[in-house]
């Protein structure tokens, strides 16, 4: 791997909160125009983990290298704009970026939110905020989306052509995507990777890999496993260690595994 | 016109035309308790500048800058729940100041004052303190108009896209400090953060910017300045308190007219 595809490393980064261990010994690299989609429990320190990726949360131990100069955008995973905020689309989207109005419908409309322009915040359903919080996060040219929950509070309707939107924004714009969702089986057919964590990485590969994870199925229970077959690609294709009980892993066993 | 009235008009005004951006700030960041709990600490103020023999308007603004920062320091410890730790100061701070008064025998304070405002007794140098706390916060926050909205949005958001969140919001917690000292003098300090949010509130739903927002909330507390003490001269009631029953009848109006394309 070239190291200029590298966009961001976390090495052995543990962060404790209070005295509690939130996370211990995690690390992840995401890799120029890759899907990497955290996924894990309530409480499982994925949020967290966003955050001392972003450089919000400083990690006890451990170390973030982005590359010099790294452009992020940044969706958060709950936007209430207070409804005592007058603000629009459109003022929304020049917060902080310099732009104009043609760009801004032009980005509007690339992520299905054209109509928007003039709506205020406060009048949006969860799935449009969601679309124009993405077109501002893709005003500043990220090289690296990080996306906290893209399609809570957006329905399963929504939640699939959310999902196809960010895959289609993958390949037009080349931005790797880093984001957190507690679903593994509707964000299967947009990931390219997918790190199971539960404060720590329970394991790591490609979905349909994981999917199969002894620890992933003990984190989530069987319960999952018949969604899991409707939604995967193919479900005999096998990809690599991360299988079976030898994967799970704070080791590089399953790193290199796809 | 007689001069006091005059003056007072123009103090009140000034302070209108400080509190419409500010308490519009208050009322999107949900701040209406610090506002008070600093209010709270001017009488703390007052009581210290008698104490220490300096200029009460000196001294109130330092006890309220020095309560902004502690406030600003002891939120981000999140050891406590944020009304709650503003209870305990505004409280604290509040009681000290009556305490410290006490023991001071020689010392006569119209409490009243303090606590109601005492706008007909606005002299020239109290309009001077207007015009320079008016300039310097009202300057300040034209410049950290920006990134103040974009933290009031979202502060990790504003933070990832550049914004220097706690610096911003240091500065502006020290603005805040020094608009509700300038304000207790007219308002009185039971009263400053019904000046700063009515205003706002009744603007919110005739507004689609926060800039409108502003402005409609200056034009309400200007309307309520001149309402208020034309009603405290003919009825002879007191003016601080005038300004508050007039700016709330505002209020009381605004939700009754019908809203334009605002939605809500």
């Amino acid at each position: 791997m070239p190291a200029d595809d590298l966009l961001i490393a976390l090495d052995n980064v543990s962060v404790d909160l209070r005295g509690r261990s939130v996370l211990s010994q995690v690390d992840l690299d995401v890799r120029r125009g890759e899907i990497l989609t955290l996924i894990g429990p309530n409480g499982a320190g994925k949020t967290t983990l966003l955050r001392v990726a972003l450089g919000l949360l400083t990690p006890s131990r451990g170390e973030v290298r982005p590359r010099a100069g790294l452009r992020v955008g940044y969706v958060p995973q709950r936007l209430h704009p207070d409804q005592s905020f007058p603000m629009s689309v459109q003022r929304l989207m020049k917060l902080t970026a310099q732009t104009n109005r043609d760009s801004i419908e032009a980005i509007l409309d690339e992520v299905g939110a054209g109509s928007l322009l003039k709506a205020p915040l406060a009048s949006l359903s969860g799935g449009e905020l969601q679309r124009v919080l993405l077109a501002r996060a893709l005003l500043r040219d990220p090289e690296l989306l990080v996306l906290d929950e893209p399609v809570q509070g957006v329905d399963v309707h929504g939640q699939v052509e959310l999902y196809q939107l960010i895959t289609a924004l993958r390949h037009t714009r080349g931005c790797s995507v880093l984001m957190v969702s507690h679903d593994l089986h509707l964000v299967m057919a947009s990931t390219d990777r997918v790190v199971c964590l539960n404060r720590h990485i329970c394991c790591t590969g490609t979905p349909e890999a994981v999917s199969r994870d002894d620890r992933f199925l003990q984190l989530f229970g069987p319960a999952v496993l018949p969604h899991l077959a409707l939604y995967s690609h193919d479900p005999d294709h096998r990809h690599n260690r991360c299988n079976g009980q030898s994967c799970c892993c704070s080791d590089a066993n399953c790193k290199g595994g796809e | 016109m007689d001069d006091f009235l005059l003056r007072a008009l123009l103090g009140g005004l000034g302070v209108a035309l400080i509190a419409g951006p500010f308490g519009s700030f208050v009322v999107w960041r949900r701040l209406a308790y610090f506002g008070d709990t600093l209010a709270h600490s001017a009488l703390l103020g007052v009581a210290l500048g008698f104490f220490f023999e300096v200029d009460p308007t000196l001294a109130v603004m330092a006890v309220c800058l020095l309560m902004a920062v502690l406030l600003f320091v002891l939120q981000r410890q999140r050891r406590l729940p944020a009304d709650t730790l503003l209870g305990v100061l505004a409280h604290s701070a509040l009681s000290l100041g009556l305490v410290v008064l006490a023991f001071m025998e020689q010392v006569r304070v119209d409490l009243v004052a303090y606590l109601f405002g005492d706008i007909l007794a606005i002299g020239v140098s109290d309009l001077l303190w207007v015009l320079a706390v008016g300039l310097v916060s009202l300057g300040t926050l034209f410049v950290l108009w920006r990134p103040l909205l974009s933290i009031t949005l979202h502060r990790d958001m504003a933070r990832v896209e550049g914004v220097p969140v706690d610096l911003v919001e240091l500065v502006f917690s020290c603005l805040i400090a020094l608009v509700v000292a300038m304000m207790m003098k007219v308002v009185g300090l039971l009263l400053v953060t019904a000046l700063l949010i009515i205003p706002a509130a009744s603007a919110r739903r005739f507004v689609a910017s926060p800039e409108a927002m502003a402005v409609f909330a200056v034009l309400i507390g200007c309307g309520a300045v001149v309402g208020g003490l034309t009603a405290s001269w003919h009825l002879d009631t007191p003016a601080g308190p005038s300004i508050v029953v007039v700016a709330a009848l505002g209020f009381v109006c605004s939700q009754l007219l019908p809203s334009s394309r605002t939605g809500l």
